[in-house]
This record gives structure tokens, C-alpha cells and sequence, in this order.
């Protein structure tokens, strides 16, 4: 018994912290075709703003908190900043985005590495996130349970903002039929900056939760971006419902085949589960409906 | 639909970048030429009033986080010799090349330096994969490799010396300072690769000798980060210690997984290999204050010899920087070359070999002295525990250098492992 609820709380843990990577991702991958290699990097400048922040206030529990809404900031920035400089001039050109995206997601590990050095460093814990819980009698991990809330809290914050802000109409529309919605009248271009703004700034929240959980070092943002990706696909392009289930069967799955057998096998089963289930859905969980010709 | 068009793009540009990176590694791979034919004739000219040596390091790529350390403290030493009149007399020129953390490039780049800049010696090398790149091209070359980090044994070649641990001299001593604690079980967690499968198999040997119980053991690929299953798992196997061979950024999510359970250094010890100085940082002084690690250098080591080369290291780098057992070692590589050449008379490889044997150093962990006949040092272990002030402090000592024994022959319970 307590197995199980160790590992399904370890599955639901690892599937919140896939999530957080994933979910900026498949706002941006979803509405704009645009594969962002650099959301791993976005990842990276939110961990190291909790490190700046750290080191400025000293106070661990107000820094973090301060953080959060700082990373997000930081990590739209450079969201808009690449949407406006680059990506503007080559939608509907996914395989150049691939490329240029991941050149600037080498420039940034470089940029990291000349600021803060080779070494990794670290984000001290707050001391009310420090060591387990005790719950009906387990115990937890207090920093993986503020991860879980923190996932809970961004998806319901990106689901409402769509559902129920002019923006999130807009940003709707965008995705169903982007001619349809620039003849209505919407300003896609400036839809999309908005996007990109919020998606990235998601990385740097994320940044700032994989904190707590291991090294911030320039190759962050490569130890995440691979899993966001396969999270996005699995889901469904643009769909966030399917991001979320697909986040959490694969942290499940992860968590469960590395309790029987090992991490490595683990990886590479999962791996395999994914290509298996893409030969029968290609299109992931949920698929876009949508009236365009294209 | 335009969705699984896109997705099928998408794909198919993942596809064409990994192909891509293919190519580029093909574009790296050695000509066929490394490592066939006979010995060139050296080239190395000592006729003038300099000498050429090269440092082999990665300087970039995964590795550079460590080797960067290594490669300043062996330029610290060529400066140092330089300033005290050389080798010989001859000034020392050295030719730095960088390893790119890719053992092909290693292997690309030892050919260069013995070929085309004719060095008179080569030092460097991290990772055990690019120190088996490399070999054969000194082998091939008769050309000499000092090679300063800690590694898993079993090895000896004419062309290299071995200026950091065996596992005679690191792994068996922290086996011992654990049994000795009372430990009665273990639990084993390491990175998926070369050296901390040969590391555990060695282990287990020992632990079958003497009585201790392997309650678990655990590898995570190189780069997991996530470790909440893996420190379920020894949470719940409940061994008296643990035996930790990962490697990278892999210890810092261990740890901190490690401490948000609660578990501590009292409770259960986590015994490290490969964690140093310059580690402690970046996992956190915090979440793994109290734990043991093993080593043959500490920062802390009270000595002359010790005070001046922190002196001279933070003079040089900054006073912010911290030195370890690998860039110890790879500073005492050059003086032992140093010594070998003036005992020699000659710069010549065999004359080199020849004159190894006994050949000491009042190094910086203590005086080392070089085995002629494994080409490996002896040195004295240390088993350490890590302190709020982010160094490591001497808790055991084995008082006297262990004599290097890269094969373990001289321990019955490991008969068989190196076959």
C-alpha cells in the first residue's frame, strides 16, 4: 500500500514538473506551427532569475515567491523579443524555426555560461519547503507537493485565460482559422507576440519550480526540452487538455516501469510507448477540429 | 488536416536535425590512419632552449565544467616551472587543445599534438571513454599521457601515467571506512555507464568477502534529473549507508530528492567518489553538509606544501575558487614529469620510462611516489566529510601512501574481476 501511493504520488510528481515545461510549449507549438527549441533556454533564464533573485534578497521564502512572477516576465521577454526579431519572418516555415530557434537556444547556454560560469548553482529551499509532510500517515516531499499545486494553479490560470478573457477569444480564434480571424478583424500579429509572451513566460515559471528540484546549470533547458516536446505530441498539437493527460500518463508510466525495473529501461519503454501509440493516433490524444481548407 | 500536417513537419524536421548532427559527428571521426602502422620517428626538438608539451583538456562542451579546473591548474604548473628554470633547463612551450568533451575529438587532437607540434609529453584527459580514445594513439606513437582523475582500474599501459586514484586507493578504502563505521549493508546508486558498473562489480566483491549485505542497486541514465523513484527505493531497502557513484548534474537532484525526504547523514551516509570542492556549490551546501566522500586531496589538507598551492591558485584565479583532487593531481602530473626527465637526462620516451620507477614529489596531498611497473602512483586515501563552509574536512585516514594495485591482485576476494 504504501508503495503504491509513494509511486503514484512520484507519477503525478514527475507529471507535474512535465507539465510545467510542456504547457507554454503547446501554446506556442499549437497556434503558431512554430517548434521553439529555445523553450528549453526560456526554462534556463527562469531557473537562474530564482538564482539572481536568491542572492539579492538572501530570504528564501519571499525570494521564491517574488520569482515566480519575475521569471515570467523575464522568460516573455525573451519570448517577444525572439517572436519579433526572428520567428515573425518565417511562420508557415516550421523546419527553418527548428533551426533558428535552435541556434539561439546555443547563443543563450553560451550567454549563460559567460554570466554565471560553467558551475552549476544553487536555489536555496525556503525553510517551509524543506524536508517531507506527514499525510494520512506518508510522507511527502513538501517541495514536489508545492510543484503539484504550482502545475494546478498554471493550467487553470492558461485554461481560464483562454475561456474567459478577450484575449484567450482571440488567441482561439487565431488557432481555428487564422484568415477567418484577421478578416474579423483581430490583429494575429499582435495575437500571436501575446502568445509567445505568455507561453514563455510558462518556461520561466517552470524555471523556477525545477529549482527545488535539481541543478541550474547552462544545460538546463536540454535535460527538459525533449520531454515538452514528446508531452505536446502526445497531447495533441495546440491541446491542452491532451497535454495535461499526457503529461501525467507519462509521469505515471515513467514512475511505475523505473519502480519495476530500472531509470534506463524506464526512458527507453516510455520511449517506445510513445512511437507505438503515434503509429495508431498520429495526431495525439485530441485532435484540432477546424473548418480550414489547409 | 492541418494538424497532422504540421506534426508530420515537425517530425520530419526533428528527423533532418538528427541526421544532421550525425553527419557532423561522422565529420569528427579520426582518419583511419590513428592508431595503424608503426611509430613514427619522434619529432620532438630539444636542440633550442624551449621544450613542447601539450594539455589536452575539454574546454568545451558537457565536460568543460570540470576540465577547465584541471587545465588551469596545469597551467599554474607550467608557469611555476617556467619561473623556477624550466625542465632541464629548457623553457617550457606549451600547445593547449581542446577535447570538446568527444572522445573522438581526443583521439583527433593527442595525434596532432604528438605528430605535427612534436610535444615531448601530452597531460590531460577526463572521462574514462576519452583516456581508451586516446590510448591507442600513444601506444601507436610511443608517446607519453599523464592522466590525472580518479578512475575505475583494471587498466595499465606503458604510455600512460596514472597521477590519480586506482580503485585500490579510493573505492576499497571507503569500503573499509564504512565497514569500519559498522556498516552491515549498502545500497548502490550510480550513472548508467563504464565506471560505476566496474566501480559496483568491485564492491560487490568486497561485500561478499566480508559479510556486508547489498540491499539495493540503481543506475540512472547520465543527466536524470529526476530521482524521487530511485531515493524511494533506498528510503524504503533501509541499508545502513549508500554507496553513490553518479555523476554530473545527476548528484544534485539526488541530494536534494535525498534531503526533501528527510533523510540525513546520521540516519544513512551517502558515500561519494566523484563529488569535490568544486561540486559542493552547485548541489547546495545544505543538502549534503555531513556526508562522506573519498578522495586522496582535500583543500583542507594541512601541509606547506598545501597552503602554497592554495595560495598560488587563488592568487592566480581568485580568491572565490576552491581546488580539488583532480586538479591536484593533474598539477602534480607535470612536477613528476619534471622529475622523470631530470632523473632521466633525456626527453626521449623510453629514457622517460626507464627512469620512472621511484621517481617522488612532495605534492600537495603529501609525497607521492611512481610504481615503474603500472606507471600509476602511490598515494594515501582520505575519506572526508563535507562541512557548512562548503570544504571538505579529513575524518579517516589510511596514515600511509597505498601502493597502487590497478588489478586488485593483491586482494583475494577479487579474483576474477578483472577478466
Amino acid at each position: 500500500m504504501e508503495t503504491l501511493v509513494t509511486q503514484v504520488f512520484n507519477g503525478l510528481s514527475v507529471g507535474s514538473i512535465l507539465l510545467l515545461a510542456a504547457l507554454g510549449l503547446s501554446l506556442t507549438f499549437g497556434q503558431m506551427g512554430v517548434i521553439n527549441m529555445a523553450h528549453g533556454e526560456f526554462i534556463m533564464a527562469g531557473a537562474y532569475t530564482a538564482f539572481v533573485v536568491q542572492q539579492t534578497l538572501g530570504a528564501a521564502g519571499l525570494s521564491l515567491v517574488l520569482s515566480l512572477p519575475l521569471a515570467f516576465g523575464i522568460g516573455g521577454l525573451l519570448g517577444v523579443v525572439l517572436e519579433l526579431t526572428l520567428l515573425r519572418r518565417m511562420y508557415h516555415r516550421p523546419l527553418d524555426t527548428l533551426l533558428v530557434t535552435w541556434g539561439v537556444a546555443l547563443v543563450l547556454q553560451q550567454l549563460a555560461r559567460d554570466i554565471f560560469g560553467t558551475a552549476g548553482v544553487d536555489v536555496a529551499a525556503p525553510a517551509w519547503l524543506a524536508g517531507p509532510v506527514q499525510i494520512l500517515g506518508f510522507s511527502f516531499p513538501r517541495s514536489r507537493l508545492f510543484i503539484l499545486v504550482l502545475a494546478v494553479l498554471a493550467v487553470t490560470a492558461v485554461v481560464m485565460a483562454l475561456r474567459y478573457t478577450s484575449l484567450g477569444r482571440r488567441i482561439r480564434a487565431t488557432v481555428q482559422n487564422r484568415q477567418l480571424a484577421e478578416s474579423s478583424g483581430i490583429s494575429t500579429r499582435r495575437t500571436d507576440m501575446l502568445t509567445f509572451f505568455i507561453g514563455s513566460g510558462l518556461a520561466g515559471v517552470a524555471g523556477v519550480a525545477l529549482t527545488l528540484m535539481g541543478s541550474i546549470s547552462p544545460n538546463l533547458g536540454s535535460s527538459y526540452i525533449v520531454d515538452a516536446f514528446l508531452v505536446v505530441i502526445v497531447g495533441g498539437l495546440g491541446q491542452l487538455k491532451g497535454a495535461i493527460i499526457a503529461a501525467f500518463s507519462l509521469g505515471v508510466a515513467q514512475s511505475w516501469i523505473e519502480y519495476t525495473t530500472t531509470a534506463s529501461i524506464a526512458k527507453v519503454l516510455v520511449l517506445a510507448l510513445v512511437v507505438a501509440f503515434l503509429q495508431f493516433r498520429p495526431q495525439g490524444i485530441f485532435t484540432l477540429r477546424t473548418r480550414s481548407l489547409v | 488536416m492541418r494538424s497532422a500536417k504540421r506534426l508530420r513537419r515537425a517530425l520530419a524536421g526533428v528527423a533532418l536535425l538528427s541526421m544532421g548532427l550525425g553527419v557532423a559527428a561522422c565529420g569528427a571521426r579520426v582518419d583511419d590512419e590513428t592508431g595503424s602502422g608503426a611509430a613514427a620517428a619522434s619529432c620532438v626538438d630539444t636542440s633550442g632552449d624551449s621544450v613542447r608539451i601539450g594539455f589536452l583538456n575539454s574546454r568545451s562542451g558537457t565536460m568543460a565544467i570540470s576540465e577547465n579546473t584541471v587545465y588551469n591548474s596545469l597551467a599554474m604548473a607550467a608557469e611555476q616551472i617556467n619561473e623556477a628554470g624550466g625542465v632541464q633547463g629548457k623553457q617550457l612551450e606549451v600547445v593547449a587543445e581542446d577535447g570538446a568533451s568527444e572522445p573522438t575529438i581526443f583521439a583527433e587532437k593527442a595525434e596532432k599534438l604528438i605528430r605535427a607540434d612534436c610535444v615531448a609529453a601530452v597531460f590531460g584527459g577526463w572521462t574514462s571513454s576519452s583516456r581508451k580514445a586516446m590510448l591507442p594513439v600513444f601506444e601507436s606513437n610511443d608517446a607519453l599521457l599523464f592522466y590525472p582523475v580518479q578512475y575505475e582500474g583494471l587498466e595499465a599501459s606503458e604510455n600512460i601515467f596514472y597521477s590519480g586514484a586506482t580503485t585500490n586507493q579510493q573505492i576499497v578504502p571507503a569500503l573499509d571506512y564504512l565497514k569500519e563505521q559498522g556498516a552491515t549493508s549498502l545500497f548502490l546508486v550510480g550513472s548508467d555507464y563504464v565506471f560505476p558498473q566496474t566501480a559496483n562489480k568491485i564492491i560487490k566483491a568486497y561485500a561478499e568477502a566480508n559479510g556486508i549485505e547489498i540491499k539495493g542497486e540503481e543506475y540512472a541514465p547520465l543527466g536524470h534529473t529526476d530521482f524521487s523513484t530511485i531515493v524511494s527505493k533506498v528510503r524504503d531497502a533501509g541499508a545502513d549507508a549508500v554507496f553513490n557513484t553518479l555523476n554530473g548534474d545527476s548528484n544534485v537532484a539526488f541530494f536534494k530528492e535525498y534531503k526533501s525526504l528527510g533523510l540525513t547523514p546520521e540516519a544513512m551516509p551517502v558515500l561519494s567518489v566523484s563529488i569535490a570542492e568544486e561540486e559542493v556549490g552547485g548541489i547546495g551546501v545544505d543538502n549534503i553538509v555531513g556526508q562522506p566522500v573519498a578522495w586522496n586531496y582535500y583543500q583542507t589538507i594541512d601541509s606547506p606544501e598545501n597552503t602554497q598551492f592554495v595560495a598560488d591558485f587563488k592568487a592566480r584565479y581568485g580568491a572565490d575558487k576552491v581546488t580539488s583532487d583532480p586538479m591536484e593531481a593533474a598539477y602534480t602530473s607535470l612536477f613528476l614529469w619534471k622529475e622523470m626527465v631530470e632523473k632521466a637526462g633525456s626527453f626521449a620516451v623510453a629514457d622517460v620510462q626507464a627512469a620512472a620507477d621511484g621517481v617522488t614529489f612532495d605534492a600537495p596531498e603529501g609525497t607521492v611516489t611512481v610504481n615503474g611497473d603500472n606507471h600509476h602512483i602511490a598515494k594515501t586515501a582520505l575519506i572526508g566529510k563535507i562541512g557548512p563552509d562548503g570544504l571538505i574536512h579529513t575524518e579517516w585516514s589510511s596514515g600511509e601512501p597505498i601502493e597502487p594495485d590497478p588489478y586488485l591482485e593483491s586482494y583475494p576476494w577479487a579474483s576474477g574481476l578483472a577478466g
